[in-house]
């Protein structure tokens, strides 16, 4: 995936270039077909792997559009993830046994609960800056794992709700691996999601987000809108949020308070600015760092001959200090995220 | 100084400011000010250091309210906000350069442009229009000071506003910029009220002039008038001028 955010002008017409619409949709096809031919080529276990990259790409990809490209930083996207996860678990209990239809009306209620649930925390972040807006939505990190632990017969507490999900559609064979399938639901959001984002950022939306950014005082007299540009920028980011969200709870098949603790939403900020702040090919590199590092912590505790209470506690905290690390080292050696790596060398 | 014939109705076209008083707490910092800019009439407010210059702006686009007065665009009260000028035909330059600094030159008038209903070609007549053509595809943080000024000048062009307010935009040039600007300026089609220190631009791209004192207007007239007020001489140009 190579997306990048900055507008392509043609300077030999001396007009914009009309914006090369379909180039979008050609990367979003390719990509489809190479994650189809690498679910072929992976085992079960890595296709799960591969689900929850997607996954979290829905996240990272909105997250960084918010605070990449509209400098408002969030805390709270774990909890935003949360709110699309309980939804779909509470729609498909509802439906369930109807029919695979019922999972993409769980996903989209998933996704318009979280977006409302954006938009309200959007209002509020409209009106803050800087660590009053890190404040608040740490906050809500904090308050919405909290409601799904208290609330017993809505959110049955700590033990949270499973999420009933259909088998795959027959007409793939009744020997589809569920797994694949897995990671085709969650690459079509994911994909959706990037290029939704893509060529939503690319042309006024996206230079009215980096205007705001950039001097709100200025934008304004320029005639944009801010406070409403900040809201829609939070409202977009929530709903790829409850996407990602709703994707979880499809692939844990539950949802638990436990699935999305702060340190979740700490990650997913941690994971864009190691990507590269703002690109949405950094968006892919912070969801894959997303998974491969508690994964490489696993196979190193494993590696290491300790007895299992000190391993556990070991895989606890070690990704913490491995994503710790990788922040450092990635910042001294690249500023601008893994993605700013890529482009200059393809500068150079 | 030639301007086309101003207004049919001339006292209320364009942009009227009647008994403005601004006071933050126990600070007057505008105190009954009126001022009137006719359309396609060159006006400037100069004054010293902490004068008002800047709040008389701030108070037209919306960023401070006014404790009195009225503000009436051809004869229409107007309650600015900031984002809806460019709609209402006014543009507006900031003190220093204020670009957006993740943006390119050529992107930053587009976002000028689009918010005020132009169509994002017209970005390219703007730059031309400044000077900035060659610059388009830079950011605007490597650029020199005076070519990020241009810049600022051609966002706020791009509107094609029917008043221009222009905060300081000789601060920071030097004196071959400043004489670019000031033919610029005078080219311009639109009304333009003006703040700025450099009195050699004032004087020759003015029509009237309003000088302030601690939020007080002084004297009113024609640059000439100005130039030989004694309440002015005292207060702000001294008497070498």
């Amino acid at each position: 995936m190579s997306v990048t955010l900055a507008p392509k002008v043609d300077a030999g017409t001396r007009v914009p270039a009309a914006p090369r619409k379909h180039r979008y949709l050609v990367w979003a096809v390719v990509a489809a077909v190479l994650i189809v031919a690498l679910t072929y080529a992976l085992p079960p276990f890595r296709n799960y792997q591969l689900a929850t990259v997607g996954a979290y790409l829905c996240v990272t990809a909105g997250l960084t559009v918010l605070t990449g490209l509209n400098g408002q930083l969030s805390l709270g996207h774990g909890a935003l993830m949360a709110t699309g996860a309980y939804t779909v678990a509470m729609v498909q209990e509802k439906l369930a046994g109807r029919g695979q239809w019922t999972l993409l009306v769980a996903v989209l209620a998933g996704i318009a609960v979280a977006t409302v649930a954006g938009g309200i925390v959007g209002l509020a972040a409209a009106r803050l800056r800087g660590p009053y807006l890190a404040g608040l939505t740490l906050a809500v990190a904090v308050v919405v794992p909290a409601i799904a632990s208290t609330f017993d017969k809505t959110f049955n507490s700590d033990q949270g709700l499973s999420v009933y999900v259909d088998p795959p559609p027959l007409a793939l064979g009744a020997t589809f691996p569920y797994e694949r399938w897995q990671a085709w639901l969650a690459w079509a959001g994911a994909l959706l999601t990037v290029f939704l984002l893509a060529t939503l950022v690319r042309g006024r939306f996206g230079r009215a987000l980096r205007a705001v950014r950039d001097d709100e005082a200025a934008a304004r007299i320029a005639g944009v809108n801010v406070a409403r540009t900040q809201v829609l920028a939070f409202v977009v980011s929530a709903a790829c949020a409850g996407l990602g969200g709703a994707l979880f709870a499809v692939l844990a098949q539950s949802v638990s308070p436990g699935a999305f603790p702060i340190s979740l939403s700490l990650f997913l900020v941690m994971a864009i600015v190691i990507g590269g702040l703002g690109s949405l090919a950094g968006a892919v590199w912070g969801a894959v760092l997303l998974v491969a590092l508690p994964a490489l912590t696993h196979s190193l505790t494993e590696l290491i001959d300790v007895s299992p209470a000190v391993a556990q506690r070991l895989e606890g905290n070690l990704p913490l200090a491995l994503f710790g690390i990788t922040l450092i080292v990635v910042m001294l050696a690249a500023p601008g995220g893994i993605a700013s790596l890529r482009l200059r060398r393809r500068k150079a | 100084m030639t301007r086309p014939a101003p207004a049919t109705d001339p006292d209320s076209d364009g942009l009227s400011l009647h008994r403005i008083g601004v006071r933050f707490g126990g600070l007057v910092a505008l105190d009954d000010v009126s001022l009137r800019v006719p359309p396609g009439r060159t006006v400037g407010v100069i004054g010293p250091n902490g004068a008002g210059k800047t709040t008389l702006f701030n108070v037209v686009c919306g960023f401070v309210t006014p404790t009195t007065g009225t503000i009436t665009l051809d004869g229409r009260a107007l309650r600015p906000r900031p984002h809806r000028l460019a709609r209402l035909g006014i543009a507006r330059t900031l003190q220093g350069v204020g670009l957006f600094g993740g943006l390119t030159v050529l992107e930053n008038v587009m976002v000028g442009a689009e918010h005020a209903g132009r169509r994002p070609e017209s970005a390219w007549e703007a730059l031309e229009r400044c000077g900035v053509t060659p610059q388009a595809h830079a950011l605007p943080g490597g650029l020199p000071y005076a070519v990020r000024k241009r810049v600022a000048l051609a966002r706020a062009l791009v509107a094609q506003p029917r008043l221009l307010l222009l905060d300081e935009p000789a601060g920071g040039l030097g004196a071959d910029e400043i004489a670019e600007l000031g033919e610029l300026i005078t080219g311009l089609p639109c009304a333009v009220l003006l703040v700025e220190h450099h009195m050699d631009l004032v004087m020759a791209v003015c029509d009237e002039i309003l000088v302030l004192d601690f939020g007080k207007p002084v004297a009113h007239g024609t640059p000439a008038e100005i130039r030989t007020d004694q309440a002015v001489v005292d207060a702000y140009l001294g008497a070498a001028a």
